[in-house]
């Protein structure tokens, strides 16, 4: 924590370092994401690829979307990265590291990266995605991160269930709700530290991890190294990162990033008329089905014949049904041959062999879930930017 | 000969992939490019970096979608970073602020 004469002397340093233009040596390249103020640096972190740079203090990358053309599974380096506040813990020793459980707890306890990784492992593959991808292309705009589609990422991550964890400490007859904090804290002690919660029968679904592992590595640090949370089919403000406090509460948590923040319309589909206000909000939960072509850029120029079109499709746990793609805007549409299932959580891979002409086309893409959920042909719109689902098109012409 | 060489440098290899963030490994001590972004010029940019730049660098406010009422929108801003986030802003320096930003970006 520092107090607000650290705070002005950060600033100034921050300033001195700009005004010498030393920040511009690890920016590559530039990217134009297709919205107005879309140009972001490519920038190199280490154990990452180049990347979109959303913003640096604290680091938000975002995944170049070229990347989801590569199959199924996110590679750790290319993977998006979120933070909210600017105190990371850059130091972290994996070998002192405690994670704390307590609350309502019959026993608290305290363990070691040592004693999680000596516990009976399981793996699950899932979709990680921002609740704010894709919110540049909310109209009308609205504040935040401005993101195109390429904060999102599949990977398979390797921990221990929650419910294991929670059962050795003992819940407490009575106990309501989880509450989870990362290692991650604000620069001011006046910011609400980012502590997410959830209900105590999600919590212990057996689903919801404790993961040390992605792809077979370690977590990279950015992604929440040592341990984070994996909340399948549920938006990324969940999956807390450097976590270390684990807390049982015979509550609803009413901190600020679940009271406040993160909230979505308590509406049909969680939209609301653009341009206004919901009534009432509930905190935001699944993720909305979506699906994307990822072999053929917006924009491109093809050569006329045979071409097989490929992508993905993902939603809040249902499983992918049918993936239906049109080459004519719309009009008629084609079921996709469905890729390998790597469960219910994961990216599905879909690929469409079709002939084109001369001409310019409109390429679309549609997922329905089993549970029937399917994407809309018009946006849906809410204050915050979050959901967006909208069937998605890429314009592409032929000679 | 060159095939212990090759060996010798596989296992190398394969002990410093297995170093980084393994159980037994030293303190992180991940290290952040510089930062990328800067406040553009403008007027007051001096409280701007000062306030604004102690809690998050500039491209939080540079990558914000253009507005068509700029200093309301840059006004509740400013306002949510006070009330929200607890952002320590001298009063007086609210409406510098607010200034730079309708003016600016």
């Amino acid at each position: 924590m520092l107090d607000r004469r650290d705070l002005l002397k950060g600033a100034g340093l921050a300033a001195i370092a700009a005004t010498l233009n030393s920040t511009k040596a690890l920016a590559t390249d530039t990217v134009t994401l297709p919205f107005v103020n879309g140009e972001r640096p490519l920038v190199k972190y280490p154990q990452k690829r180049p990347m979109i740079g959303l913003t640096s203090r604290p680091p938000q990358l975002e995944t170049p979307f070229a990347v989801f053309n590569d199959g199924p599974i996110t590679a750790n380096n290319a993977f998006f990265v979120r933070y909210h506040l600017s105190d990371l813990p850059y130091n972290l020793d994996p070998d002192k590291f405690t994670l704390e459980v307590k609350g309502r707890v019959d026993k608290p306890l305290k363990l070691s990266l040592r004693d999680i990784r000596k516990m009976k492992a399981t793996e699950i593959v899932a979709v990680n995605q921002c609740s704010g991808n894709s919110r540049g292309f909310f109209e009308p705009r609205v504040a935040g991160g401005q993101l195109a589609n390429g904060a999102m990422g599949n990977a398979r991550w390797r921990g221990v269930p929650l419910k294991t964890v929670l059962a050795m400490a003992g819940v407490q007859a009575g106990a309501k709700q989880v509450t989870f904090n990362g290692m991650d804290g604000p620069a001011s002690d006046k910011t609400p530290d980012f502590i997410k919660a959830l209900d105590l029968e999600h919590a212990t679904d057996g689903e919801v991890m404790l993961a040390y592992g992605m792809n077979g590595e370690d977590l990279p640090f950015l992604n929440g190294f040592p341990l984070r949370l994996i909340v399948p089919g549920y938006y990324g403000t969940y999956w807390v990162k450097h976590l270390n406090e684990i807390t049982v509460i015979d509550s609803v948590y009413d901190g600020f990033w679940m009271k406040s923040a993160y909230r979505i319309p308590d509406t049909p589909n969680n939209a609301v008329e653009p341009g206004t206000a919901p009534k009432a909000t509930i905190p935001i939960n699944r993720f909305t089905i979506r699906s994307f072509i990822t072999s053929v850029p917006d924009g491109a120029k093809l050569k006329k014949g045979g071409i097989t079109l490929r992508g993905i499709a993902f939603d809040g746990g249902k499983g992918i049904k049918e993936v239906a793609v049109s080459i004519d805007g719309g009009k008629t549409w084609t079921n996709a041959k469905l890729g390998k299932d790597l469960g219910k959580y994961s990216f599905r891979e879909w690929q469409l062999p079709v002939k084109l002409t001369t001409g310019a086309y409109e390429l679309k893409v549609r997922a329905t879930s089993n549970s029937g959920e399917t994407q809309p042909d018009q946006p849906r719109w809410n204050p915050a930017g979050y959901l967006r689902n909208v069937v998605e098109t890429v314009r592409v012409t032929v000679a | 000969m060159q095939r212990t060489a090759l060996l010798l440098a596989i296992v190398l290899f394969m002990a410093l992939a297995a170093g980084f963030g393994s159980v037994t490994a030293a303190p992180v001590n991940y290290q952040l490019p510089d930062e990328v972004a800067a406040f553009k010029p403008g007027p007051n940019l001096e409280v701007v970096q000062g306030n604004c730049g102690a809690c998050h660098s500039a491209d939080y406010i540079s990558t914000q979608p253009p507005m068509k009422n700029r200093r309301e929108f840059w006004q509740a801003e400013v306002t949510k970073m006070i009330k929200v986030y607890g952002a320590p802003i001298d009063d007086a320096d609210i409406g510098k602020i607010v200034d730079y930003l309708a003016a600016t970006y």
